[in-house]
Order: structure tokens, then sequence, then C-alpha cells
């Protein structure tokens, strides 16, 4: 049996087809969750998309870190359940708490789309066991706040245990601190980025394929345990 | 707050009552056509209708005479494609396999001069929404977009907020932005053109009409409240009956919410897949009024509309200012009983607020009431189609003949092989050909996942099925060449269009434009604009592409200075996989450079002249015979597999064809021009027909066998070649690849920070 991964829509969630093919392609089974229904349908994975939740009104991910289902994805990850966050999944789980730091307006002040260099830091979270550790990848950017931004205590902590996940490489985007793209928590099973690795999955579509990983990763991971 | 409302019982008894039909636009004649229609004097609402309705805008008064050719030179591939043809929201065209594509360009010109932001974000709200109504799902956007000159300080208001309420309100929309146009021109200081484009599929079951039918059916009003923006003029009404308390002036740009249109995009889906809806029509220029007007009058039926149960955002407007209201994000729907609760269920499910505002019935009459008193009672045919229509008298400007004589015949020529590099580094580096990175690095291109090509590619592709079905789009126009000769200006526009379609594989069939002229008083622009439109419609009968609708922008003048006429041509093309689209950059190594079509010494209009500060002479010559024979080998041979790369030969000459390709791919390429031509005219005409063919040396024989048997000239140009790192036009001069990148991506961030 394939492993099955949720993919949450909110109202003004725009990426969450890209994510289900992306999880289709990698050879798992895509199960849609609706932010009004708390029921995660028992899947084993749950990748929150990109786009611009509730509007992204008040702060990006600040109402959708409300929605009845998040409450169980919560849960469900503090407890292990492996959680994908990518853009405004990144800035849920900020506003979540299950990621520090915070997302702002880009330091251009303008919207970014482009294909974006990226370093895997760690390859040991659920969601990039596939990669290597210092590992070049090219992967789709498109955000207008994706500053990642924490107090340096926070960082600090962050570098110190390995948890930054993925560093722009040559020229940072967006202004985040410490070329930070993605990182995860303590247990590794919680991974947070800005840029797009659903939208690098095929040839036609992509710069590459180096998003598939993300979603090979956990696959192996879930098949594995 | 203390207002009298005009109710119809008051213009019955009161026909001496003096209105302001002149501050809402309106002429004498017309005022008294409305009186003839109704037999009385309108009411304070109706006459806000009428003239709303019967504005330029909505009413197409002084352009349908000429617009008629679009529905008479109807080539014969028409009845083949076409499912629904001009005069609804938007054409419907017929791709196969049971799918249809549907897609219109529209201005929002003057708004976006007023309010970048917020006009560039509300023309692309308008246009999805024209797309959705026709039950469609909004696939992709473009944006032709046309500026003052570059350096212009007003140019540096109006294009940083016009780009960025582009991407702030289509990112936002989750629709990728594969496309359009970024052109300076000084007649567009003023009169800056933001133009948007979408592109919708729809299967053919699904497709829908905006028709009230069926007495006893609910009209239903979805989507987002209504408020006092958007509503301009109408405020001459409604400043007369306020009291002195009440607000006097509202802002007549509109203001978008593009969440609050997602959410509408998805909840519509789900209200066609349920089969919920008889008919369906967005709200946009002149709001509630067009909406109800048009649906009745598309159904021959009857309406009856309860004004006050309109959801608003301000409490204090009048019934007038709600009629007219352009507040965004708004449907309006015809539901049966039977369906009301399903479709309510689905609003609910989206947070989409819906009320039941009006009923079908067989009257023949619209009737509106405000809090039990009757407002409008009118033949709704009256107000949205049998509109005043103006043959607007036209005659060929006295200067065009002295302009056509200017000739950029005796501007000093680059010569040597050091002049002919500069003046190929200064084309690349002007602002109309320099990379848009800029401007489309702000747009979301990949959002939905089926992007296959995007600018600055010769057209933007999306895939519309699993099995690799593909639709294309190019957006063109030239001012310049318009300019010179309106009828070529119009058939270039349709011309390059066409054949950047053509050029990345896939299949012209069909076209929607958006015409930008100044004012039709004018009678040197109504030449223009009778010239263009009788040219288009030529040019699409040639070509077999049918116009599927379209739309009509005037008054884009300055005193009395009009910007150049600019027909703006959307082609729409099909490719059956979209794996075998031919992309702009080259890649192998050795694969020969193969140009197709003839080019002559044409510098009228060109970017080169331009750039010497000359607009005269005659533009490119016109083959429509020819564009279709090299449309056809593009399709042929990207269907065959012939090609690694394309690009299309347009402003800039050959010379910038071949330094984007280079960019593009990063790789160099030998060239080598014709020995008995004159250098600078192969490397800068702007000769029509033309496309570069990037061919593997083992397809070379079946590519050119297959030109030759077109009778199409192809000559054999260069060689792609990775040592070169640069374009070596031999005997000549070498471009490296970093100063031409240099030159290309410098100029935006240098303008525009």
């Amino acid at each position: 049996m394939s492993a099955r991964i949720g993919v949450v829509t909110f109202p003004g969630s725009l990426d969450d087809q890209d994510a289900a093919r992306a999880v289709r392609i990698a050879g798992a089974e895509a199960v849609p969750l609706w932010h009004g229904d708390a029921d995660l349908k028992g899947v084993d994975a749950v990748v929150l998309p990109g786009g611009f939740s509730y509007g992204d009104y008040l702060r990006c991910g600040a109402i959708a870190r409300f929605a009845p289902v998040m409450q169980n994805v919560i849960d469900a990850a503090r407890g292990g359940l492996p959680v994908l966050g990518i853009c405004n999944g990144f800035q849920i789980l900020c506003e979540s708490h299950l990621l520090p730091g915070a997302l702002i307006r880009n330091d251009v002040r303008k919207f970014v789309c482009r294909d974006q260099w990226l370093r895997v830091e760690n390859a040991n979270t659920v969601w990039t066991s596939d990669y290597t550790e210092g590992q070049e990848i090219l992967i789709p950017l498109k955000n207008g706040e994706g500053g990642f931004v924490a107090d340096d205590r926070t960082l600090d902590e962050l570098e110190g245990q390995g948890r930054v996940v993925f560093r722009y490489l040559r020229d940072n985007p967006n202004g985040s601190y410490r070329d930070i793209a993605g990182i995860t928590n303590e247990r590794g099973n919680v991974v947070g980025l800005m840029p797009h690795p659903e939208h690098a999955v095929e040839q036609l579509t992509g710069p590459s394929l180096d998003g598939l990983g993300f979603f090979a990763s956990v696959i192996t991971q879930l098949v594995d345990a | 707050m203390t207002r009298n409302v005009d109710t119809v019982k008051d213009a019955e008894t009161t026909p001496e009552v003096a209105q302001p039909f002149a501050e809402l636009g309106l002429k004498p004649d017309e005022y008294s056509q409305i009186r003839e229609h109704l037999g009385r004097r309108p009411t304070s609402s109706e006459l806000a209708m009428y003239s709303v309705m019967w504005s330029e805008h909505c009413s197409y008064k002084s352009s349908k005479v000429h617009l008629r050719q679009f529905g008479e030179k109807v080539p014969s591939e028409a009845k083949d494609i076409l499912l629904v043809g001009m005069g609804e929201n938007a054409g419907v065209v017929d791709v196969g396999d049971g799918l249809a594509v549907t897609f219109k360009i529209e201005s929002h010109n003057h708004p976006s001069y007023v309010e970048p932001y917020q006009g560039a974000a509300t023309g692309i709200g308008g246009i999805v929404r024209d797309i959705l109504t026709m039950g469609a799902r909004p696939v992709a956007v473009m944006d032709p977009l046309r500026f003052g000159a570059a350096d212009a300080p007003d140019t540096h208001r109006v294009l940083p907020g016009v780009v960025a309420g582009i991407g702030g309100y289509g990112n936002c929309l989750g629709l990728p932005n594969i496309g359009g146009e970024v052109v300076f021109d000084e007649t567009y200081l003023g009169n800056p053109l933001v133009n948007a484009l979408c592109v919708g599929v729809v299967p053919h079951d699904r497709i829908q009409l905006s028709a009230a039918t069926g007495a006893g059916n609910h009209v239903i009003l979805f989507g987002a409240k209504t408020g006092g923006d958007g509503i301009g003029g109408v405020s001459v009404l409604a400043s007369e009956t306020f009291d002195d308390e009440g607000p006097s002036k509202r802002p007549s740009v509109q203001v978008g919410d593009p969440f609050a249109e997602k959410v509408l995009i998805e909840a519509c889906q789900e209200l066609f897949e349920q089969q919920l809806v008889v008919g369906i029509q967005d709200l946009g220029g002149a709001g509630i009024s067009c909406a109800t007007s048009e649906m009745a009058s598309n159904g021959d039926s009857g309406m009856h509309v309860w004004l006050d149960r309109v959801p608003l955002r301000d409490s204090t407007l009048a019934p007038e200012e709600i009629l007219m209201s352009e507040s965004q994000e708004r449907m309006c729907a015809v539901v049966a009983p039977d369906k009301l609760d399903a479709f309510m269920a689905v609003c609910r499910k989206w947070d989409v607020e819906a009320v039941a505002i009006g009923e079908v019935n067989d009257s023949g009459r619209l009737t509106i009431e405000w809090h039990g008193a009757q407002i409008v009672d009118v033949p709704p045919k009256t107000v949205a189609h049998d509109g005043p229509v103006y043959e607007r008298p036209f005659a060929r400007p006295q200067w065009q003949d002295a302009l056509q004589a200017d000739a950029p015949t005796s501007l000093p020529r680059p010569t040597s092989g050091d002049e002919l590099r500069a003046a190929l580094l200064q084309l690349v580096a002007s602002p109309n050909l320099a990379s848009k990175a800029w401007v489309t690095d702000q747009y979301d291109r990949y959002v939905m996942g089926n992007t296959v090509l995007a600018q600055p590619e010769d057209s933007g592709i999306v895939r519309i099925t699993d099995d690799g079905l593909g639709v294309a789009v190019s957006t063109d126009g030239n001012g310049r060449y318009g300019k010179l000769d309106p009828y070529a200006g119009a058939q270039l526009a349709l011309a390059e269009a066409y054949r950047n379609v053509a050029t990345t594989g896939a299949k012209p069939l069909a076209v929607t434009n958006c015409l930008n002229f100044g004012s039709p008083e004018d009678t040197d622009v109504m030449w223009q604009f009778a010239e263009t439109t009788r040219g288009l419609a030529d040019a699409c009968l040639k070509l077999g592409v049918p116009v599927t609708g379209g739309n009509v922008s005037f008054y884009n003048q300055t005193g009395d200075t009009a910007i150049l006429p600019t027909p703006v041509i959307g082609v729409l093309g099909v490719i059956d996989d979209v794996a075998r689209r031919t992309p702009l950059a080259w890649d192998g190594d050795g694969d020969a450079i193969w140009l197709l079509g003839e080019t002559s010494d044409e510098f009228g209009g060109s970017e080169w002249a331009h750039l010497q500060g000359h607009l005269g002479g005659l533009p490119p010559a016109v083959d429509l015979d020819r564009e279709r024979q090299i449309a056809e080998i593009a399709v042929a041979a990207s269907r065959d597999g012939l090609l690694t790369a394309a690009h299309d030969v347009s402003v800039g000459g050959l010379g910038v064809t071949l330094a984007e390709m280079a960019l593009r791919s990063g790789k160099g390429a030998r060239i080598f021009l014709p020995d008995d031509a004159d250098p600078f005219i192969s490397l800068f005409s702007e000769s029509a027909g033309r496309i570069v063919f990037v061919v593997p040396r083992s397809e070379e024989v079946r590519f050119t066998d297959m030109c030759t048997a077109r009778g199409v000239p192809a000559t054999r140009i260069g060689v792609v070649d990775s040592s070169i790192e640069g374009l070596e036009v031999q005997d000549s001069f070498t471009a490296a690849l970093d100063e031409l990148r240099a030159a290309s991506e410098g100029t935006f961030p240098s303008l525009f920070g």
C-alpha cells in the first residue's frame, strides 16, 4: 500500500493541486484535506501548500493557524507526524509555533519569482533524507513575504542544532537572516521552506527535478517505518 | 439622513424637472431618445443606468459600425472551431477532447493612469471574471503594457505601480502570468495602456451564457458587498439628492480584493460542476445596471429587482449609486427555485455572500424597487442593446502623406564591424528590447504547475490535460507601424502574434483584440480606427483565424495628441503534445541556424530608427501568404521533431533575435551573413514573415525539403558553438555573451531600481 499524504486546502490556497500532483508523481496517494474539517483522514504525512490562505489578512498564516484542521495537524506534528510547509505553509508553521521565527516582507519590497539555487544543510529530516548534505538544488521561489527573521539566540540555536535545512546560494533573494531558506523542528519531522519543491518535479514545467526528493524522502521514511 | 427617491410615479407627474444628462455624458439627442423609449422623463436611477450603459465604454457606439466586419469577413475555419462567437463575454474555441478554450483581452487604461496599482489590479480581476462567466476555469493571464518614455518621471510613478498591481492581484488569484509586452513611447505618457488577457478552459457541456430565462427563477447577487467605489460620474446625481452631511465625492477607481475573487472562482467551479445556474454574468463596468439589463435583454424576458436587498459596504449609498457601483468581485446568477438551496450551500462552503435580489418574469420589463417604491421600469433591450450608434466622420489625416514620405533612408547607417556591434548592443539595451525580467519576476509563472513556456518565450504555453494537450497565447502590437499605416499596422500586429504562436509549435486558431486609440471625435483618429479594423478583418480572413471578441478603448488622448494607434492582438493556438513545444534557446553544439523568409531594406517604424529619434516612411511589407507558409513549417517541423529551437524575427531585426537566443541558452554561435547583402540590413531590418530555426545536422535535409516544398526561401546563417561565448558575426564583429547580458539585463534595474 502506498503512503497517503494529505494536502490541506485553505480558502486562498493556490499550490494545493500542484502539491498533490507532486505527491502522486513521487508515488504516493494525495489525500485532500479541507481547512474546515478537523479530520486528518488517517494520513501518514501532511503538506501545507503555498498560496494566500484567508487572503493573508492580518499576517501571512495568522488566520490559517486557527483553522479547525490545524488543531489536529499541530497535535499530530508534536507526536511525530511528518509535516511540510511550503511558502504560505511555512508561514503557517511559524504562526503555529511548530517552527521558530517569522517571515516578513522581502527586503527588495517586491514579489520575487525566480529559479533559486539552495544548499541542503541537513539531510537527516524526514523530508530531506534522499538528499546529501551540501547538495545544491534548483527550486522555484515565489513570494512577497519570504524574509526569514528570528532573534540571534534562536538563530544560534537553529544553527547549533543543525536545524537550518536549506540556505539560499549566491544571491539572497529576500533578506532572510543568515541566508536561511528552510528550517526544521528538533525532531526533524516538521520542515518549512519558502521555495516551492512541488514546482520542480517535471522536466516540462520546472527548472529541474530537484523537488522530487522531498516527497521521495518522506515516502522512504514511511515505508521503512 | 433624509433623501427623496425619484420614483417612476414622480417621473410621470413631473415631466418638466431639469435633469443633469450632460454632466453624465449624454448628448441632448440621446436624452430625447431615452424619453422617447420611456414615453416620459427617466427617473434619476433610470438616467444613471442609461448614461453608463450608453457610454462609449459599454455601448461601443462609435466603433460598432466598424467592428461588424469581424462578423462579416469570417474565415471558413470559424464554423469548425467557434462554439461561442462575438457578443458574449468571451469567445469560446473548440480544442478537441471535449474541451474548449475561452480567451479575451481588455483594457484598463484610464484607471491605471489615475491609480496605477488598483487600476492594473482590477483590470486583471475584470478579465478573469469575464472568462469565469463562460463557465470556464481561468488558467493563465498575460499583460500587454505600454508606457511613456522609460526615463520620464511619470513613467516612474505609473510603471512600478502597474506591475505591482498585476502581481499583487494575479499572484493571489493563483493564475500563472505567461507573457505580455512592455513597450515605451512618449505618446503613452499621459495615456498608459494597461491591457489584460485571460485564458480559461471549459468542457463543452459546461459552457454558460448570460441570459435570464425561466419565469420564477431567482436572480442572485453573490461575491463581495457593494460599496461606493467606481461610481465616477454618477456622483453628479448623488450629490444632488444627498443632504449636506452626505459624502459628496467618491473615488472613481475601484479597489480590488483578490482573495474575494479567488474564492469566487472556486465557488463558481462548483456551481458549474453541479449545474446549479441557468445563466450567469459578471459585474464589471456599470455594475448591477449592466448585469440586470443585459441578462434580461439576452433572455428576452423580464426581471424584477429589490434593490434594497443588495448587501452594502456603505449604508449611505443612494439607489443610483448602487446601480452604478463598480465594486469588484461580484457575480450575478439566475437560479431555478429547486436549485437554490444547493447554490447557497456552495456559497456558504466558500464563505461567499449570496442574496436573492430579484426574480425573472415574463413582463418584458426590467423593474427595480427601493423600499417599496418603483424607481426603474424600462424595456431592458433599450438599456443594454439598443443604444445609440454613430457613424463618426473620418478622413485620412493631412499629415499622413508627408509622414510616409519621410523614410529613414537618409539616417547615417553603421557600416564597420565596430559600428554594427555598437548598434546591436544599443538595441539590446533599449528599453523596448531589454530583458523584462524586472517586470516578469514580480509575476508568478509557476502556479498551477502547467506552465510549459512563459516570457520571454515567443508565446506562453500551458498544459490543459494530463495527456499533454496545450494552448499557446501571444499578444503583439506595434503602434509605430500603425501610425505609419494603420491598415498594415493591424495586419503586422496580427501576423506577429500568429507567427509567435506558430514559432513555439502551436497551430494558431483564433484572435482577440484590444483596440487602443485616441478620441473618436477626431477624424484623424477615426480614420486610423477604420483602417485598423479593416486591415485586421481582412488579415484574419486570409490567415483563417476568426476574431472571437475584444475590446475598444477610445479617448487615449492628451489635448490634441492621441496615442499611437495601437491594436493589441492576441492569438490563441493549440498544441497536441506540449512536450513537442519549440523553445527559444538553442542548445546542441553544431546545430544549424536557419533563417526563413526574405530580408529587405525596411526601417520605417523600426526600433533602430526610433533610437535615432525618427518615425517616418512605411512599415514593413505585409505578406500573409508567406506568414501562413512559415507558420505551417514551424508547426510541422515541431511535430516531426526537426527543431531544437526557434524564435521569430521582429522588432530590432535578426541581430536582436540571435542575441536573445544566445542569452536565453548561455551558448554562443557563429553567424555568417549572406555575402551579397548589406550586413546592416541583414542584422537590423524588421522585414516581416521571418523565423529563425535551429536544426540538428541530422534533420537538415528533411527540414530544407519541407521549406522547398512550400517555396519558402531558407538561408543557413550559422552554427551553435559554445566555445565562442558570444555572437561571432563573421568578417564583422564578435559580441561577448557577458556584454550582451549586461546590456540586456542592466536597463530595467538601472531605470526602475
